[in-house]
């Protein structure tokens, strides 16, 4: 297994944290792992980007120069990750903000409304995990368990009581791409 | 034991504490910060202090006061940062006390960029600062790397009254992958350092001298002397502390030499280049200062070698010390950029096809 | 016989290398006699600074840094932050202090580090050979203001007691001379004030002491001392400017 994730959106949509996430359940799962953030200014309200790789040998390059699913959260992302995707990648795209579609033919592309779906749920905030659903849906590299246990290492005690509204997010997010 | 997913700056701050380290004193800047907050946080529940100087001259020298008063103590900082530090770190090198210094890289020179680079290779591995001395350098290639270095760093810092500098970049630091934390030193395994030298108070009688922490050797005897001891001392660690790791070396027609972040994305160019059949390999310092000469020479040497391959994110630092090393045997070629352009798989593989055919 | 008067224990026996008329020989036999009476000299740690008192580690018996140019306060936070309990100072200069050291001596303060500084302020670069100083007075002939210092090209001498006085981290902070007797028991009194504000750990502590160089002044040390009283004081006031 080699699995080479590229998180991307404004800062502020949690794409950071979902790479965390990811990363964290894959590492409760036994699978080698790393989590790469851009850094600097351009998380000030710009755009941020995060590269996850998961695989079952100890992971050679961090840094992902074609990965083999992008997760755009948001515009400027799909822009600049649509073609670093590798053929045959999964494409997904939170089609509630992002007002254009796909333009590769030779990948799989998913349009999953995030902010509707989160606001239907009543938690605007939890946008990111609706998406984090539909990838792990799609892609089936760790159990939704995981995920959890990941979300619940994350929140910690003080934040614990925002569990259950985080698994209808996954779990809606799930559905939109089932 | 269990594994935890940590930040390269976080475990490397931890490591230190459970090293030993119980003084911080740096200043803010990126790619860096994590460690003075970590340490803001962390080093009071364990009885230690962190103070955020007023700049980096301030805090190398605030290390040089508690290392002369027999702490456990280390800075941290990125490229601008560390060129400010150099005068407190060439005082220490010349007073000959212990500290651990990290460097989180960015692109430079100037202020230049934040984003990982390794342009600061000569500055670490060359001295830094003014005079003949030279620190001892370690470029992890992981966070658990950088862990394990950090934990033993102060050991070796005080086994040869040395500055230590671990050499991290932008992308280590920031970076998250799943690593074991060792145990907290014991007080035992720590106070075995035993430094009579240090000021801790002194009276006629008290049975130490009294101290006098000094970089100040204004008889030409007395600096020939300091020189003989720190010389001396450097062949020692030449001998000792040289670290590096081969990489299907054994059979390789062409090897790769680097080190840190760059030396992974090689990794990942072997692999796939071995799916090919093509016989590549990787011989990656992890000191990067004493520099394992030896090593790579006796890699390349094999009869299977034709070639040898430097990749850097710089324009070409480390080169310089793999061609001496290598001393003309096989050619040696080099592919990088300054800045912080790092090398992609696709074009590190390129390079390895045109050196093939050539 | 009885012996009434001996050599301080807070001096080694090492023969100092100041010249005639320095006060710096004064300065240190004062801290010296502080610190015995006080009896810190076996928990202090002392910082010399770059300059003519570069030496003071060979003079002050008890242990001893010498700090690289201006950074003195920064290696006595140092050295206290690891022994807090002990007693910290350095000892200064105006170009190690006042010029290239502002930084580290402003922000000793504003931490409020519980260390001491005794600082001379001679009006001049002793070491390097007569150089200006930003305490050098307008008008004073240095090697590098051979015409006088201007006020249009080097501002006005700065008066740091003063300065570090509106600085919430400083609790003691004295200026004193050596220009006669009176003058230097005052001095004693004000580095005993000082180290004892540290000893209290009320704060950040500073003597600033108007003293003599003879030799790049161009004078004798009579003219010398006649010339800080007249030239000296009236800019740079004696007094209490700051104790909580």
């Amino acid at each position: 297994m080699l699995e080479k994730i590229t998180f991307a959106g404004f800062g502020g949509q949690g794409v950071l944290l979902m790479g965390q996430l990811l990363a964290y359940a894959a590492m409760i799962e036994d699978a080698q792992v790393s989590w790469l953030p851009s850094y600097g200014p351009e998380m000030r309200g710009g755009t941020a980007n995060c590269s996850v790789t998961i695989s079952d040998k100890p992971v050679a390059s961090p840094i992902i120069d074609h990965p083999n699913s992008v997760v755009a959260m948001n515009r400027p992302s799909l822009d600049k990750f649509e073609d670093k995707l590798a053929a045959g990648g999964r494409l997904l795209i939170n089609s509630s903000i992002i007002d254009r579609k796909a333009l590769r033919q030779d990948v799989q592309v998913y349009y999953v409304p995030c902010n509707e779906i989160a606001l239907e749920l009543g938690e605007a905030r939890v946008s990111n995990i609706v998406m984090l659903g539909a990838f792990l849906q799609i892609s089936q590299c760790v159990s939704t368990a995981s995920l959890i246990e990941s979300l619940a290492h994350k929140l910690g005690k003080k934040k614990a009581h925002l569990i259950p509204i985080n698994e209808q997010a996954l779990a809606r997010g799930a559905a939109a791409v089932r | 034991m269990s594994r935890q997913l940590m930040k390269g700056c976080e475990a490397i701050s931890e490591a230190a504490i459970r090293g030993g380290c119980r003084y911080f004193f740096g200043y803010p800047i990126t790619p860096q910060n994590d460690i003075p907050e970590y340490m803001s946080a962390r080093l009071p529940e364990v009885g230690g202090v962190f103070v955020q100087a007023e700049s980096e001259v301030a805090a190398s020298n605030m290390v040089y006061g508690a290392a002369g008063a027999g702490a456990r103590v280390m800075t941290s900082s990125s490229s601008p940062g560390i060129s400010l530090k150099q005068e407190g770190i060439s005082t220490i090198a010349a007073a000959e006390l212990p500290c651990v210094i990290v460097n989180v890289m960015r692109g430079g020179p100037g202020v230049g960029g934040i984003q990982a680079s390794q342009g600061d290779y000569f500055q670490s591995t060359k001295g830094g600062g003014h005079g003949d001395y030279r620190l001892i350098c370690f470029g992890p290639d992981s966070v658990q790397e950088a862990i394990d270095i950090m934990y033993e760093a102060f050991d070796i810092a005080d086994r040869y009254r040395t500055p230590v500098l671990m050499l991290a970049d932008g992308l280590i630091g920031q970076m998250m992958e799943p690593v074991t934390m060792p145990e907290f030193k014991s007080a035992a395994e720590i106070s075995k350092y035993d430094k009579p030298w240090a000021a801790t108070g002194w009276y006629e009688g008290c049975g130490k001298p009294r101290a006098v922490i000094n970089s100040l050797y204004i008889e030409d005897d007395e600096l020939e002397a300091l020189h003989e001891r720190l010389q001396s001392r450097y062949r020692q660690i030449e001998k000792n502390e040289v670290r590096y790791e081969r990489y299907l070396c054994d059979d390789a027609e062409i090897i790769l030499v680097a080190y840190g972040t760059i030396s992974r994305v090689c990794r990942a160019a072997i692999d796939e280049l071995r799916e090919r059949g093509w016989k590549v390999g990787l011989l990656r310092p992890i000191s990067l200062w004493p520099f394992p000469s030896q090593a790579v020479y006796q890699a390349v040497a094999a009869p299977s070698v034709k070639k040898v391959l430097t990749v850097e994110i710089s324009a070409g630092q480390m080169v310089e010390d793999v061609r001496l090393a290598v001393n003309g045997v096989k050619p040696v070629e080099f592919l990088g950029w300054p800045g912080s352009r790092i090398a992609t798989v696709e074009e590190i593989s390129a390079k390895i096809a045109q050196m093939r055919e050539g | 016989m009885t012996r009434v008067f001996e050599r301080t224990k807070g001096l080694t026996e090492a023969e100092m290398h100041y010249c005639p008329g320095c006060g710096h020989g004064i300065v240190h036999r004062l801290v010296a006699e502080v610190l015995e009476e006080m009896e810190l000299l076996k928990v202090t740690a002392g910082v010399s600074p770059v300059g003519c008192a570069v030496f003071a580690y060979n003079y002050f018996n008890c242990d001893m840094y010498e700090a690289a140019h201006g950074r003195a306060p920064a290696v006595a936070t140092g050295i206290k932050r690891v022994h807090p309990d002990h007693c910290v100072f350095t000892y200064q200069g105006d170009g190690d202090l006042a010029s290239i050291g502002t930084a580290e001596i402003v922000h000793a303060a504003h931490r409020g580090e519980k260390i001491t500084t005794i600082f001379i302020n001679n009006a001049i670069y002793g070491m390097t050979g007569g150089q200006m100083a930003p305490t050098t007075l307008i008008g004073q002939k240095t090697t590098t203001t051979p015409l006088g210092r201007t006020v249009e090209h080097s501002g006005k001498p700065i008066r740091v007691a003063e300065m570090l006085a509106t600085i919430e981290g400083s609790a003691y902070i004295e200026r004193v001379a050596l220009n006669n007797n009176a003058n230097i028991i005052r001095t004693k009194k004000a580095i005993k004030n000082a180290f004892t504000a540290q000893m209290e750990r009320k704060g950040f502590s500073l003597v600033e002491v108007l003293s003599t160089c003879p030799t790049n002044w161009g004078k004798s040390p009579v003219e010398a001392m006649q010339w800080l009283e007249d030239e000296m004081i009236p800019y740079y006031p004696l007094g209490l400017f700051k104790e909580v």
